[in-house]
């Protein structure tokens, strides 16, 4: 019989690395918001994230209070530079050219990053101390807190700047209409180059504070940028609510999943489940549905 | 573009005088080997590439037909004794059995819905390969599979497999022309250029994106069983979502919704990996590299392109 401390300890992994996978789902869904495309290099900002922490903290011996914005503002240039290379010069605007220009750019990225930082798995300290907490049967480590506090303060600080700031509510009105928009006198193109550059910085974040539980090297990044695909379907592609839901959803599928049924099998509980959803709810589970029109 | 009456055939022909007199030209088995992983990747794109060109559907799950026909060829004639030729038969029946089944909920899914399910199949169905190792081997993969025979010529050289493959090619080349150029193919083309509209003239849009998914996944399955008795082992690894991945790119840098880019996109990206052998630590770096440019560059594919040269067009065509 599984006791009621497994069940909080399982939660709160499932917890962890479903605000990671959150992280990562917002990342996919501001690029669909502001271009319509899939980014399949999103797992690569991911493990870019990581490996630049690495070689800002480990390697270079920077204070943490200096690498990390460092960290991840360099990713969130590495997309915007994506964006401007590799996707606006794109002489063919259709979806399914554009996603595998970022898949082409995934691939040319992980060899990049093979060559300058290895092929070795990599490891971070912890953002503070390792020593254990106790709370309603669970431990846990300080980096779980920070996992959840940090991803909690980035989904408040972009519900902020999407209904705040001129910037955000701008990129928001891409979203809604690109036409309108346009004729509203927002420059979209600027709007696409930001939200690159936006999910850069997101999936660096994922990055930096999942390297210190799990590790980082070149490859990492591939099936986390899957599961967090995963989770923004899930939620509904391109909703902001559903991708954290779908993010904390999938990582307690997984985590309970593995304790409670069997670990070799998480992923494939993990992906069945998400097929009934979608032959349920074909567009997720706070997706509005996509209407065509003739 | 989809081969008009006598294009089509003068393709057909040049295609298979090419096919006959490579083996004379080069008879290097590394070589031969090359252009049979070519024409097994090139079975499976031309019916992804139907899939995707003309029914408007991205599949990024069609390495797991792949891998299904060939775990099933090769799991009963290797395990039980099966004999390979109805084995293939029954793997191919089995694997569009399991494709229309999935077929029917999953295609209902639009856009990134479709890719994630199909992902998401791809994913299980590797797993399970993995760790069902009972019966697949695991990750170390399954061998043993017997060559394929007919009345007694047992297949187990490049050169011979590379007869056997290439009219399997030519075949499927073939069938898909005609599927292209039926009511099927009509409605198809129809329904890639407005659903809504092809399904108010009538055409039972559902019913089609499901044969053709149908179709696609027999041929992938197909080419899966050849695969296992030309190589007579078969790992997970070989299945997998990157599979699924490059064989969706071979589409789209050979032209979408041409028969003929599905060729020239494979015969381009398979040996691609070897050609760049020689660079082994910046191999993924020119792959990309590549794959990036001719998307950024010639998004029309590299048949369209082709086409477009003077001396190849023939006419002008708008």
């Amino acid at each position: 019989m599984t006791g009621w401390n497994e069940i909080a300890q399982y939660t709160v992994s499932g917890l962890t690395t479903g605000a990671i996978y959150a992280l990562v789902a917002l990342g996919f869904c501001i690029i669909h918001n502001a271009t319509g495309i899939v980014n399949f290099a999103q797992g690569d900002f991911v493990s870019l994230g990581g490996l630049m922490m690495y070689t800002f903290l480990v390697a270079l011996g920077l204070p943490v209070l200096l690498s990390f914005p460092l960290a991840v503002a360099s990713v969130a240039l590495v997309g915007a530079l994506l964006e401007r290379l590799a996707l606006r010069p794109a002489r063919d605007k259709r979806v399914v050219i554009l996603i595998f220009i970022t898949i082409g750019a995934s691939i040319l990225m992980r060899g990049v990053f093979k060559q300058i930082w290895g092929k070795e798995a990599l490891a971070l300290p912890s953002l503070s101390g390792e020593y254990p907490l106790r709370l309603l049967g669970a431990t846990f480590t300080p980096q779980n807190l920070w996992i959840v506090a940090l991803t909690l303060a980035a989904i408040v600080a972009l519900g902020y700047f999407f209904q705040r700031t001129t910037v955000g509510k701008a990129m928001r009105a891409t979203a809604a209409n690109p036409r309108a928009a346009v004729l509203m006198g927002i420059d979209t193109e600027r709007m696409k180059l930001y939200s690159f550059g936006l999910s850069g910085f997101l999936g660096a974040l994922a990055g930096v504070l999942i390297t210190p539980i799990v590790t980082v090297s070149y490859g990492v990044g591939v099936m986390l940028g899957l599961k967090g695909f995963a989770a923004a379907v899930l939620g509904g592609y391109g909703s902001f609510v559903g991708a954290i839901l779908g993010g904390l959803a999938l990582g307690l599928l997984e985590s309970l999943g593995a304790g409670l049924i069997s670990s070799t099998y998480k992923d494939v509980i993990a992906f069945l489940v998400l097929l009934i959803v979608l032959f349920v709810m074909p567009s997720g589970l706070m997706g509005r549905g996509e209407r065509s029109r003739v | 573009m989809s081969g008009r009456g006598r294009g089509f055939f003068l393709g057909l022909a040049v295609l298979a005088g090419l096919v006959v007199a490579v083996p004379f030209v080069m008879p290097n088995p590394y070589y031969l080997n090359v252009l049979n992983v070519v024409a097994l990747n090139a079975i499976v794109v031309i019916g992804l590439n139907l899939l995707i060109g003309y029914a408007g559907q991205i599949s990024l799950g069609h390495a797991a037909f792949y891998g299904l026909g060939a775990y099933i060829s090769g799991i009963f004639t290797g395990s039980f004794g099966w004999p390979p030729w109805p084995t293939m038969l029954f793997a191919a029946v089995s694997v569009g059995g399991l494709a229309a089944l999935i077929g029917i909920p999953i295609l209902r899914l639009k856009g990134n819905y479709l890719v994630m399910a199909t992902l998401g199949f791809n994913l299980i169905v590797n797993i399970l390969t993995v760790q069902l190792d009972d019966l697949t081997g695991g990750p170390s993969g399954y061998s043993g599979i017997p060559s394929l025979e007919i009345f007694g010529w047992v297949i187990n050289s490049d050169l011979r497999f590379y007869i056997l493959v290439w009219s399997a090619a030519l075949i499927a080349l073939l069938l898909a022309r005609n599927l292209v150029r039926s009511r099927v193919g009509r409605g198809l083309r129809a329904l890639h250029g407005s659903e809504v509209a092809a399904a108010a003239l009538g055409v039972p849009t559902e019913r089609y994106k499901v044969k053709i998914f149908v179709f696609s996944a027999v041929l992938a399955s197909l080419a899966g069983s050849l695969y296992a008795h030309y190589y007579g082992i078969i790992t997970p690894k070989t299945f997998d979502i990157f599979f699924s991945v490059e064989l969706v790119t071979m589409c789209i840098v050979g032209g979408l919704g041409s028969l003929w880019g599905g060729f020239l996109g494979a015969a381009f990206l398979t040996p691609l990996p070897q050609v760049l052998h020689f660079v082994e630590e910046y191999k993924d770096i020119i792959y990309g590299g590549i794959l990036v440019l001719i998307l950024v560059f010639l998004p029309e594919g590299l048949f369209t392109r082709l086409g477009r040269l003077p001396w190849l067009a023939g006419r002008r065509s708008p």
